[in-house]
């Protein structure tokens, strides 16, 4: 990433923001282009973007950050329950819960760094798992999940209040717009442009916390932590404030996933859910700007295809080949598709940790170059050839 | 009265007595030099100087403070700085950053969030470390990666680091250690040259004899974890019990 996009950043956000804002449009041609998944895109971008300010820029791989999620997950619900279906207050609502629950649970664990925070995290997050299935029934209605019902008081709902979540009128499941592009259906969607602004400023945030000296003394953290406290830094506050600021990201993250769809369960905060987040960052690249984003993408985006591959797609795919070829070929993919899908993500992940450790982006760069040197190298090589002969 | 005083500082660890009563007086604005053999408990000493380490007995004062129980920063911000026997840099961030952190911190104090700030907009931090770099002739390195720089070059971006925070005290252990002589040469200029102009007061740790007696005014020798000797450089040379501990040792 750096030798493409290094002190252009202005290109870059650019860029960025025009890709989400056309998102329904450049998503259409992959099938990809209908409310859920964009605005899974959105929000779980939000989330890697958060993540990668603790784990790629100061170096903390924090194993429980899904915990953040839940917690602002259910917050927002709680908003819905008690106010009225508005988004605005469900977001203030998870954004200062989970910066407490972030504070609380950093001060503790940013006691110890390396494996020992990463254990600390998930045994926080697996404890607040555990709870809201047992003990916090009450806040979190166990394994039903907390939803919003009829009789819940919602005191600012009013005598014909909207029912579903909505920014001030705006419902966020309604799409306004919808058409054919390149043979694929293009949907806009209101609650995408919601959360997809929640995007571009979580991007634009972490651009800036990235160029900036805060930025640069984390990165020092991450490099040389001893260097930085004989340095007259204390490291803890900035460790602190990159755990927070990360924690508030997931909470946003949690909150608008119940803004989307009002419905909170546990199993947001099992430690499945923290690993992807760290699938995400990695695959993306950890410690750049985009990768996060496009890990995210990556992986929700072949959830939500390969998931949906069964045997009679598979079927329909080889027709073409001999029946027992066919046969064949549709046993070894089964276990790649469907239910499945898991084990292609965990192969690609393999694959981009062993041969492009910097990830996706990296290989992103390597193509970039690849192409651009094309035209350069191929004079020089005619060169040795004809030379050779001579020696 | 010294810049820094130590008084019967012991250290054990296990059954060694690292440091035994030792007692130090530096005073402000010379080059005072600790020699002695491997093992002596020069390394640990100077950690118990930075807060690393934590002496069993003993004070150590800085400019009448008190040093000892506080964290490694804040010694740090009291204004003493120390340079690492193998280079302690920020080996992923290129040399003119590696400069800018110390000179925001002497600057900022140990904390601030200022997440809005651009470097760019830092202008003053920037031309304060790049002028640190020309000072140390470095300035043609300044967007290298400082993990990619030679041995020498690193103790040189580390120096620079430290002499960035304007330090009162500068601890150096063994800064010429694995340096070429041409090398070793450069860094005793620029030490004598630094202790000239600035009047900071250095505490040198070091076992080649060619710098310590280039740069010391005064020599302490460490054997087996107690001061054996301390006086100006000539009397070291012809001091007995100096060289049968460390000096007969090194002709061999």
């Amino acid at each position: 990433m750096s030798a493409v996009f290094k002190n252009n950043d202005k290109t870059l956000f650019t860029v960025f923001v025009l890709a989400v804002l056309l998102g329904p449009i450049l998503m259409a041609p992959f099938g990809a282009s209908y409310p859920d998944l964009l605005q899974r895109f959105a929000i779980f971008g939000i989330f890697a973007i958060g993540f990668n300010i603790l784990f790629g820029l100061t170096g903390y791989l924090s194993f429980g950050h899904a915990a953040f999620l839940g917690v602002g997950s259910y917050s927002a619900v709680w908003m819905f329950k008690l106010l009225s279906f508005n988004v605005i207050p469900a977001l203030i609502l998870a954004v200062i819960v989970s910066a407490l629950f972030a504070l609380l649970i950093g001060y503790i664990s940013l006691r110890r760094s390396g494996i020992y925070f990463s254990i600390l995290t998930l045994a926080f997050a697996e404890m607040m798992y555990r709870l809201a299935y047992s003990v916090l029934t009450p806040i979190t209605n166990g394994e039903t999940g907390l939803q919003v019902y009829s009789d819940d008081p919602q005191y600012l709902m009013g005598e014909n209040g909207i029912t579903t979540t909505h920014l001030f009128g705006i419902k966020m499941n309604d799409v306004f717009l919808r058409f054919e592009f390149l043979g694929r259906e293009a949907q806009f969607n209101f609650g995408y442009y919601f959360a997809a602004i929640f995007l571009i400023l979580a991007f634009y945030i972490s651009i800036r916390i990235f160029r900036s000296p805060f930025g640069m003394m984390l990165r020092a953290i991450k490099s040389n932590q001893n260097r930085v406290n004989y340095t007259g830094l204390n490291s803890r506050p900035y460790t602190l404030a990159a755990f927070v600021i990360s924690g508030v990201y997931a909470g946003l993250a949690g909150g608008l996933l119940a803004c989307m769809d009002p419905l909170a369960g546990a199993e947001r905060m099992q430690w499945t859910a923290s690993g992807e987040v760290v699938l995400m960052t990695i695959l993306g690249g950890a410690g750049t700007l985009l990768g996060p984003v496009l890990g995210a993408s990556f992986i929700k985006y072949f959830e939500a295809i390969f998931s949906k591959i069964n045997d009679n797609v598979l079927h329909t795919w080889f027709s073409f080949l001999p029946d027992g070829l066919e046969n064949g070929i549709v046993w070894v993919l089964h276990f790649f598709v469907g239910k499945g899908w898991h084990l292609t993500l965990g192969t690609l992940f393999m694959l981009v940790v062993i041969f492009l450790p910097g990830g996706l982006l990296d290989g992103v760069t390597r193509l970039f170059n690849w192409v651009k040197n094309l035209g350069k190298k191929k004079p020089e090589e005619e060169q040795s050839t004809k030379a050779s002969p001579a020696e | 009265m010294g810049i820094l005083e130590v008084q019967n500082v012991n250290k054990r660890f296990g059954g060694l007595q690292a440091l035994n009563n030792v007692n130090l007086d530096v005073e402000e604005g010379t080059v005072h030099a600790i020699i002695g053999p491997n093992g002596a408990g020069k390394s640990t000493f100077l950690n118990c100087l930075i807060g690393k380490l934590e002496p069993d007995t003993g004070s150590v004062m800085f400019q009448g403070k008190p040093v000892l129980g506080s964290k490694p920063h804040e010694i740090n911000q009291m204004g003493i700085s120390r340079v690492f026997q193998t280079p302690e840099i920020f080996s992923e961030l290129t040399v003119l950053e590696n400069v800018m952190i110390p000179c925001f911190a002497t600057r900022d104090g140990s904390f601030t969030l200022n997440a809005l700030k651009k470097i760019g907009a830092e202008g003053e931090i920037r031309t304060q470390a790049e002028q640190m770099l020309k000072d140390v002739n470095m300035f043609d390195k300044a967007s290298f990666e400082a993990g990619s720089l030679s041995r020498g070059d690193k103790r040189r971006l580390e120096m620079a680091m430290c002499l960035s925070q304007k330090p009162k005290l500068l601890l150096l252990d063994e800064p010429t250690a694995g340096m070429a002589r041409a090398d070793t040469n450069n860094t005793i200029d620029l030490l004598r040259h630094i202790s000239e102009t600035t009047g900071i007061t250095m505490v040198i740790i070091e076992h080649d004899m060619h710098v310590v007696f280039s740069l010391a005014k005064k020599i302490s020798v460490l054997a087996q974890g107690a001061i054996i000797a301390e006086d100006i450089p000539d009397n070291i040379k012809g001091h007995p019990k100096v060289r049968e501990a460390y000096l007969g040792e090194a002709e061999v």
